[in-house]
């Protein structure tokens, strides 16, 4: 099977810090392959540099056969390629609907168009509406971002990345700050995210990602160190010296 | 009446009476004697449209330019340089105008809004401030004594913008085409994106909009209307001179947004009215004018911080309460 996403020898550095170092990572159509690590292995950065906010200083990406590492970000987006942020960036001056749909819009033919008001473009805000009923939050969709709790806040940055209908979903912690509560309907989400597109899952939340992964890759001071299916990865040694000090699962 | 509904017929009312206020204030001040207002009351008019191009790249691109006085300056130069070697046609005007001030914001654009904030700042003041110099050493136009004028243009059909009235009604019809075209463009595709990009750059872009384009876009479209409110401004003063350019106008501009409303469509008119009407007014009580402009700003932003046009969306949410 073709690799939808390809990456050989990805490379950066900060002045003398190397944030990641010759990263090699394949991931399949339709498959949840999770990123783990400690504080401060790179995840971010690599994720920064798949979706396009980060210009990488060696190696290649290929996306579904194409060659998409000198592309900027709204290009990768535009191809499938669509990430979602550790930290929640929603549009405050928007409502949870309108989040939805101006991400719905912003994959979905031209915006330079300045004339028509966009709330009278139906099939969009009936996919949006459709979306945000999956979700979970189609009660408020009225609702200004800000007055949403912290889990729902969550949910939506997924959710918003999700409309723009990706091939390939990069996901930076989304379970960050979560209750368990929270984390679980999380986890549920995820799970039904394989039937839609290809995952790449960054993770602290060790569990939950050997429940949900089809494979793992552990990635420590910008390099792999380990990958492989669930059950290899978590017998590996070099794994378990890498986490000497955090809690591995047993 | 449900409320959604109430609140647009009050804005709509209150859109009418303003238009026929418009309308009718040079044949009010005629009959009050008191026609050389009506010079004054272009000159808000032609703020309120170089404003209102500034508050759609401040107010809803979210870009704090401080050049924007350059493509105001730069408009009254063009049309000022047609009228000085005697090319009166308006037509001319305003495509040679439109031209070259998009031409220069985009050129400028391209350039400029590959920084951010403070950064922003400084690169766009940077190439007000050359603009200003080239004015100034342009020797055949005025170089830093400016350029006066003696004819102005004609619009065709025997219009012509020496004609105090005719001025005033050109300058209100390009006004109020720009507020419709704005109130269009906030709800569109591109408005949406626009006030997007404002929010969180970097996500808008992550979602797929080609950010720096959008910005551009409407750059280069607020340059080409502040030119517009030059060519409008040199008609109506039959002079240019470099300082319509410098830095200091650009400010002038900034606090009329501010005070009207940053991304409020009305922000940029009710700013320019209410500043060119406050200093009119201090100006002939007292010589430190500038020190209770001050104190009247300061007021806005601290309590005021939607501006006016914040202020008078409150009285309406108050009147609808009751």
């Amino acid at each position: 099977m073709n690799a939808l996403l390809d990456v050989r020898g990805l490379a950066k550095r900060f002045g003398g810090v190397v944030a990641t170092d010759k990263v090699d990572l394949q991931i399949h159509p339709g498959e949840i392959h999770a990123l783990i690590g400690p504080n401060g292995a790179g995840k971010t950065t690599l994720v920064s540099q798949l979706a396009g906010q980060l210009t990488s200083d060696a190696g290649h990406i290929a996306f579904d056969g194409h060659d998409i590492t000198h592309l900027l970000a709204h290009e990768r987006a535009r191809r499938g390629l669509v990430r979602s942020f550790q930290v929640t960036r929603l549009f405050k001056s928007f409502s949870v609907l309108e989040n939805i749909a101006l991400a719905i819009q912003a994959v979905s033919g031209s915006s330079l168009r300045v004339w028509r008001a966009v709330r009278t473009e139906k099939a969009l805000f009936d996919r949006a509406r459709e979306l945000l009923t999956a979700l979970g939050l189609i009660a408020k969709e009225e609702f200004r971002v800000d007055q949403l709790a912290h889990g729902e806040q969550r949910v939506l940055e997924v959710g918003i990345a999700l409309a723009s209908r990706p091939r390939l979903l990069l996901l930076d912690e989304p379970m960050a700050g979560m209750g368990p509560q929270e984390s679980e309907a999380m986890e549920r989400l995820i799970a039904t995210l394989r039937a839609q597109c290809a995952v790449l899952l960054i993770e602290h939340d060790v569990d939950a990602v050997f429940r949900l992964a089809d494979r793992v890759a552990v990635l420590v001071n910008g390099r792999i160190i380990a990958s492989g299916d669930p059950a290899q990865v978590r017998a590996d040694p070099a794994v378990a010296a890498a986490y000497l000090g955090e809690a591995m699962p047993s | 009446m449900p409320a959604p509904d109430r609140s647009i017929a009050i804005e709509r009312s209150a859109i009418v009476l303003a238009a026929i206020f418009a309308l009718a204030l040079p044949s009010l001040l005629h009959a009050l004697q008191m026609d050389f207002y009506l010079s004054f009351a272009t000159r808000v008019l032609v703020y309120a449209i170089a404003a209102t191009s500034l508050n759609l790249v401040l107010g809803y691109g979210g870009m704090v330019s401080l050049g924007h006085a350059a493509f105001v300056g730069l408009g009254s130069y063009v049309t000022g340089i047609f009228l000085a070697e005697g090319v009166t046609n308006g037509g001319v005007h305003l495509i040679a105008t439109v031209l070259i001030t998009a031409l220069m914001a985009l050129a400028i654009g391209a350039v400029s809004l590959r920084t951010r904030g403070v950064y922003f700042i400084m690169i766009t003041l940077a190439f007000a401030q050359m603009l200003f110099y080239l004015a100034n050493s342009v020797k055949g136009y005025g170089g830093d004594e400016g350029l006066t004028l003696r004819a102005r243009s004609l619009l065709g059909f025997g219009i012509d913008l020496k004609h105090g009235p005719t001025i005033y009604y050109i300058a209100l019809l390009v006004l109020a085409g720009s507020l419709f075209a704005l109130a269009r463009f906030v709800p569109s595709r591109l408005g949406r994106a626009v006030l997007a990009l404002r929010d969180d750059e970097v996500r808008a872009e992550a979602l797929g909009f080609p950010t720096l384009r959008f910005k551009l876009t409407i750059f280069v479209a607020a340059g080409a209307l502040a030119g517009i409110a030059g060519a409008l401004s040199v008609n109506l003063q039959g002079y240019v001179s470099p300082n319509a350019l410098h830095w200091t106008q650009s400010g002038t501009l900034l606090v009329m947004v501010i005070l009207g409303g940053v991304g409020s469509i009305w922000g940029g008119a009710i700013g320019a009215a209410a500043l060119l009407l406050l200093q009119e007014v201090l100006a002939a009580q007292t010589e430190h004018w500038e020190f209770w402009t001050g104190w009247v700003l300061l007021a806005v932003v601290l309590f005021a911080r939607r501006g006016l046009a914040g202020l008078l969306f409150d009285l309406r949410a108050r009147v609808l309460a009751r």
